[in-house]
């Protein structure tokens, strides 16, 4: 490596060019236009539901979408009757906020506090902890679904006596949503912490050392110093989460009812896919509507989402 | 007053209900959390170490505890036992006859070997074309808005792809126009009478394997792209000074540098893919001969009150991810050694 290097100090400007065109290897015309048709097929199938959910109910219905361009028709129907009438998605979308928000905001917390014991807290014992952690990732949560029911509706027991009671979450809609992000939150956990834990793992010794002999106690150097340091880390698990959660269907349909006034919106999406042609003019709309979130917070935050993906899966 | 306008009074008391319970539940879980640390500031001396211990960790483990591992346990146990249905009191062990039944029932074996496939074909697929389309536009220039299109569907539920990808399916018998896209365009392209995509064996499991690659290319272009723009430049350099050029080098250098990240997508998306459930049970809910391991699952346990059988199910998903979690930890065990 460093021969390599030497080698190519002098001439810089010949190398440069050199080293332009050994990146550009795969480039021009016919690279420039692979990459367009990738885009545009990953495109087209957004697109298509996109332009149905402003089409006229029975344009939809008997034509194809990319009639628009032909035949252009705009109606707002479908998204009136989804948001307004009896198309009942407001409550889902709502019930996807209620869930989303804290199963994304309190694992936040959590983790970064155990990711802060595990990286400058160490104890006999915190590597075995932080690597259980880290295998639990891969865990799927199918294994937890069961089990985790019976706990929300009669608490931990064994052989008979119970070891934790039951969470008291209430009923109703609050009950269920909080049931759900309660779930997220613990699957969460292992990704989490290890996201984040790598993160702080990387602070300066030299603040954690100059904040203690401030006199700090460990849990203000947390509050003063980690956790305002792991902002970007923090930001990259956050939107993570939040479109994971935000997406999610198995947890939902498994804790929340079958009543659409409880369900979040892949839920209720879920629902109406499966009454063929029932609802089937306000697929498009209701589709939109349920991806729009999702869509904003990846367009607007893609830069930090990036950075949790790599974190999370090509550390170092 | 008209009667029309109380269920709207009271679906807006619903939505307002349920938007104080995300307040209360965030503001709440802070305030306990400030509460807590408040008070353990007052700790001084030998107890302060292990008390803040105990505070920052012990949250992560209790949950983890609840949520994961007992449970897990829990499922596994549940796994050889006959329960039907959920809360059923009583239960007996029947030893490996749930796991017997998987590997001898050919609706479960034909599941097993579909989801054999999917754990093929998406992640070759998705790593293949993510890889190319990383590698096209390495070096070239104004790639963000591509790069933000291929990338977009990782933002997208897997129920909303369905939805999506069902505007792409759609089939309507021949005379009448399609208002499916891919019906359209092979008819175009004269093929006239083109099959029912959906109900279509074995081209509907192939066609809800295009929906999973659609969403996971986009993660394995990103991450294979930063690999890429993290080889030194040296290295190009040098080996085009010695003449390698286009396929060569990609081939022998470029590929060869990101095998590491290669193999981590690679693990990634198999472990998603044995995960999913959403694209089969919004698609086809299992039918047509769609179904897949967590799909049956699923149902298994909460539809057709096969309890112990779904666990059964839950434990050969666990124990197909294994070998992946035991590699992902060597990995970090080299990490952490190396520094």
């Amino acid at each position: 490596m460093t021969a390599q290097t030497q080698t190519t100090q002098p001439g810089s400007v010949d190398s440069a060019i050199v080293l332009k065109k050994a990146r550009k290897s795969l480039s021009g015309p016919i690279a420039s236009s692979a990459v367009a048709l990738i885009a545009i097929l990953w495109t087209l199938p957004t697109l298509g539901l996109f332009i149905n959910s402003f089409r006229s109910k029975e344009d939809a219905a008997t034509t194809g979408w990319w009639q628009f361009f032909l035949h252009p028709s705009f109606s707002l129907s479908g998204y009136r009757q989804v948001l307004f009438d009896n198309g009942g998605m407001v409550q889902p979308l709502i019930n996807s906020f209620a869930i989303t928000i804290p199963a994304t905001i309190i694992p936040i917390f959590i983790a970064s506090m155990a990711g802060y014991a595990l990286a400058w807290m160490r104890f006999k014992g915190s590597d075995a902890i932080f690597f259980t952690l880290f295998a639990l990732q891969v865990v799927p949560l199918q294994m937890a679904l069961v089990p985790l029911q019976q706990f929300y509706h009669k608490g931990l027991q064994f052989y008979g006596v119970t070891i934790l009671p039951a969470p008291p979450v209430g009923h109703g809609v609050t009950g269920v949503m909080a049931q759900i992000w309660m779930s997220h939150t613990m699957f969460s956990l292992p990704l989490a912490v290890f996201l984040i834990h790598n993160f702080i793992a990387q602070i300066p010794g030299s603040l954690i050392e100059a904040a203690k002999i401030d006199g700090a106690s460990d849990l203000r150097i947390y509050q003063s110093v980690v956790l305002p340091l792991s902002m970007p880390a923090i930001a990259s698990f956050g939107i993570f989460q939040f479109l994971w959660v935000w997406n999610d269907l198995l947890v939902a349909k498994t804790f929340g009812g079958s009543d659409p006034a409880e369900q979040p919106v892949t839920a209720r999406m879920q629902s109406l896919v499966g009454n063929f042609g029932a609802h089937q003019e306000l697929l498009a709309p209701a589709g939109f509507l349920s991806i729009v979130v999702p869509l904003i917070v990846f367009l607007s935050l893609q830069r930090y989402f990036v950075r949790g993906l790599m974190a999370g899966s090509v550390k170092g | 007053m008209s009667p029309t306008l109380i269920p709207m009074e009271s679906a807006t008391s619903v939505a307002l209900l349920t938007l104080l319970s995300i307040v209360e539940a965030v503001v709440g879980f802070i305030v306990v959390l400030f509460l807590i640390f408040f008070v353990a500031q007052r700790a001084r001396g030998r107890i302060e170490r292990p008390l803040a211990i105990v505070i920052t960790l012990g949250p992560a483990l209790l949950l983890v505890l609840i949520g994961l591992i007992i449970p897990s346990i829990e499922t596994i146990n549940l796994s050889f036992k006959n329960q039907q249905f959920l809360g059923q009191l009583v239960t007996k062990y029947i030893g490996l006859e749930n796991y017997k039944t998987a590997f001898t029932d050919s609706y479960t074996l034909q599941t097993m070997l579909r989801t054999l496939a999917w754990l093929v074909v998406v992640p070759l697929f998705s790593v293949g074309i993510g890889l190319l389309s990383a590698l096209l536009m390495d070096g070239m220039k104004r790639t963000s808005l591509p790069k933000t299109l291929i990338f977009l569907p990782t933002a997208i539920s897997f129920v909303g792809a369905s939805v999506i990808w069902g505007y792409v399916y759609n089939y309507v018998e021949p005379p009448a126009p399609q208002t499916g896209l891919l019906s359209e365009v092979v008819m175009k392209l004269g093929w006239h009478n083109p099959p029912n995509w959906i109900l279509d064996v074995p081209v509907n499991t192939f066609l809800l394997m295009v929906i999973m690659i659609w969403i996971q290319v986009g993660f394995a272009m990103v991450i294979l792209g930063a690999a890429l723009k993290a080889i030194p430049e040296e290295i190009l350099e040098s080996a085009r000074l010695e003449g390698a050029t286009g396929a060569r080098l990609f081939r022998n250098i470029q590929v060869p540098m990101i095998m590491n990240t290669i193999v981590v997508v690679l693990t990634t998306v198999i472990i998603t893919t044995l995960k999913v459930f959403d694209i089969v049970f919004t698609m086809t809910n299992g039918n047509f001969n769609t179904d897949v391991l967590s799909r049956q699952m699923y149902a298994d346990m909460f539809v057709t009150s096969q309890v112990s059988q779904g666990a059964a199910l839950a434990v050969i998903i666990f124990i197909l991810v294994i070998p992946l979690m035991a590699y992902n930890v060597r990995q970090l065990r080299k990490e952490r050694e190396h520094g």
